[in-house]
């Protein structure tokens, strides 16, 4: 057969290119523009190299917010993966009840950011929150302002309460999917409650899990509104993480060369990390297989 | 092993059934006979799987009493009971080496690694599958994955049963044969009780010393393949087994003859006077197409099957099928059918009536 060839076909996919040109190459390029140039103002932009670059490795403020990151984005990795699917495990797979509990733990899912920190915020305050006030009352020294520790927890509590309903749901749907035959075998088969996790639950949630992960690894390494509300990234630069720095260096600042640089470098990161982590659990399960 | 007794037992998924017909499986008694072969055949949703399930402690049922040896387990879970259980769909522990697919159940009961690994070699050269033990099951085909779960299922000495759940429904044509075969082997070798649900006809007569036959909730008969083909309890019967099944024609009974549309067949036997609705049943193989005798039925379509053919013709507008040998010639002047006397069963409200002075 002869293949029939039109060279306007091309113009088809015009409008996705114009699409992706205008939400996510032309910005980004600006980006890239920014960082490999200087300026002193009048709009006047001068050629630089890979200074900024330079520069940003070799500071120490770069590094430390990036340990900061890692360090949080750790923390509620481990506590929202197992926490998640320990709730799907306990939920009730049909019924009405069901049906309220995916409800209500979708609830949190809605909020928008900003008012995830507010509510935080304010619920965490000494004078008129109901927590701080709370834990202030019950003698305990909580103070999120003034307490690097409390700070953290409580950045630590708000995204756990904020996003382990989207783990829960993803394991609870990977749970669902489990055939009641593999129960009953491993009623048959004389199999623990620990082994019919172990051998059945686990294997079948592993594909939703790495999405899990994987998404909850982004959306963590990105976070920014949430602890922009609540502490502004202190005290001090206690939780002055990644993208709150980013923010204050290019707009606090204006130093756009740096933060321009900044942010590819984070951009990278990101794409780095998640690429690894994609590619090792994939290699995993054919390993496996 | 043991016998298996079913004492009373009913079963309805709804927590407070009102009549008969809310029960997924009405009232049964019946023994299941210590090493023997059954099979349990039914169509979709007669409760074959409901009664397997209620054996195996995954169900308790609604009223009655399942004893193992006379000892009373309705109640109890399923491990006590020690019964293996193949299920439709095959499931294999995807992580684990087909070797430790084998071993869990044992391994499960605390079995010492030299027995576990004994057991699990002759298991494994049972269902043919030495050479990947050491493979992932998840990388399996679905026959190999459901030979791992018929493997699992045998790989205890001790069981007092072993349940198939219509194991072979996922497995290849030329593949059924074999594990049928293997499992039939099995069966002779070891000598375990087994039940065998299925809807296929085939599967059922092959594989056990006896079927039981499902409708509706019911338990319609038991019997040898044999018994099922000559003497259907049940219309059901006599339509489900057989292909095609039985030809179900609605009649008068008058001792000793049917009338149908006014003309008269001879029974060969007398029966008493029955009420209600009454038919005759006759296979197909023990109808004749002929040219003079008989009843008039007119030829619809001739299908050519091979070892014989399949006549379907119409009588007195109710379809019925005649079997015809290979070399039989079938000619358009053929417009009567005759029955063999002694294979037509009367049935009286679909139950199988027994004629006079016969003894069942």
């Amino acid at each position: 057969m002869n293949k029939t060839v039109n060279q306007k076909a091309w113009f088809l996919v015009l409008p996705v290119l114009l699409l992706v040109a205008f939400s996510a190459v032309i910005p980004l390029m600006t980006v890239v523009n920014y960082s490999v140039q200087d300026t002193f103002g009048q709009n006047e932009f001068f050629w630089s190299g890979l200074i900024w670059f330079e520069e940003m490795l070799a500071s120490d403020r770069m590094w430390d917010a990036l340990g900061r990151q890692l360090m949080f984005s750790g923390i509620i990795l481990a506590i929202q993966v197992p926490l998640g699917i320990f709730v799907a495990l306990n939920m009730p797979k049909s019924g009405v009840w069901s049906s309220v509990c995916l409800v209500l733990m979708s609830l949190p899912l809605l909020i928008p950011w900003n008012v995830v920190g507010t509510i935080w915020q304010v619920f965490g305050r000494t004078d008129i929150g109901l927590l701080g006030y709370t834990l202030d009352a019950l003698g305990i020294n909580y103070n999120y302002t003034q307490d690097r520790l409390a700070a953290w927890v409580t950045l630590i509590v708000m995204d756990v309460w904020h996003w382990t309903s989207l783990v829960a749901l993803l394991a609870f749907a990977g749970l669902k999917s489990i055939p009641d035959a593999y129960y009953q075998a491993a009623k048959i088969d004389q199999a623990s409650r620990w082994k019919v996790f172990r051998y059945i639950e686990l294997p079948k949630m592993s594909g939703v899990l790495t999405i899990a992960i994987l998404l909850r690894f982004m959306d963590s390494f990105k976070i920014y509104t949430e602890p922009f509300v609540v502490t502004g990234g202190g005290p001090g630069n206690a939780t002055t993480l990644l993208s709150i720095d980013l923010v204050k260096m290019a707009l606090g600042q204006f130093d756009l060369g740096p933060a321009a640089a900044f942010s590819i470098m984070y951009f990278l990161v990101i794409l780095l990390v998640s690429w690894v982590f994609y590619t090792v659990m994939t290699n995993l399960d054919k390993e496996e297989s | 092993m043991a016998k298996i007794t079913l004492d009373n037992l009913a079963h309805s998924y709804l927590p407070n059934p009102a009549g008969e017909e809310d029960f997924a499986l009405k009232e049964l008694n019946h023994d299941w006979e210590d090493g023997a072969a059954y099979a349990l055949l039914g169509a979709s949703g007669c409760g074959k799987s409901t009664l397997l399930n209620i054996i195996s402690g995954l169900l308790q049922p609604s009223q009655g009493r399942v004893l193992f040896d006379g000892l009373d387990v309705t109640h109890a879970p399923t491990a006590e009971r020690n019964i293996a259980q193949v299920f439709q769909f095959p499931v294999v522990y995807d992580t684990m080496t087909v070797r430790d697919n084998l071993a869990f159940p044992l391994r499960n009961r605390g079995r010492d690694e030299t027995y576990v690994a004994e057991r699990v070699q002759e298991i494994a050269r049972m269902i043919g599958m030495e050479d990947v033990l050491a493979k992932k099951a998840r990388g399996l085909t679905a026959d190999a994955k459901q030979k791992i779960s018929l493997g699992r299922g045998m790989v205890r000495k001790d069981v007092n049963a072993l349940l198939f759940d219509e194991p072979l429904t996922v497995i290849d044509p030329h593949m059924k044969w074999e594990l049928r075969t293997q499992l039939k082997k099995l069966h002779h070798d070891f000598g375990h009780t087994m039940i065998y649900v299925t809807h296929d006809q085939t599967e059922a007569l092959t594989f056990a010393d006896k079927v039981v036959v499902m409708f509706d909730g019911r338990v319609v008969q038991i019997g040898t393949p044999q018994e099922l083909f000559a003497r259907p309890d049940h219309t059901f019967v006599g339509y489900f087994i057989g292909s095609p099944g039985m030809n179900v024609i609605p009649a008068q009974i008058e001792g000793n003859t049917a009338v149908i549309h006014g003309a008269q067949i001879d029974l060969g036997k007398g029966y008493k006077p029955l009420e209600g609705k009454q038919e005759i049943g006759i296979r197909p193989e023990f109808a004749r197409l002929s040219s003079e005798a008989g009843l008039p039925v007119q030829v619809r379509r001739v299908e050519d099957v091979g070892r014989h053919k399949i006549i379907r013709a119409e009588l007195f507008g109710q379809t019925i099928n005649i079997m015809a040998g290979e070399d039989d010639h079938v000619s358009a002047d053929m417009n009567h059918v005759t029955f063999d006397a002694e294979h037509i069963n009367v049935y009286a409200n679909d139950w199988r009536v027994i004629p006079e002075g016969v003894a069942s």
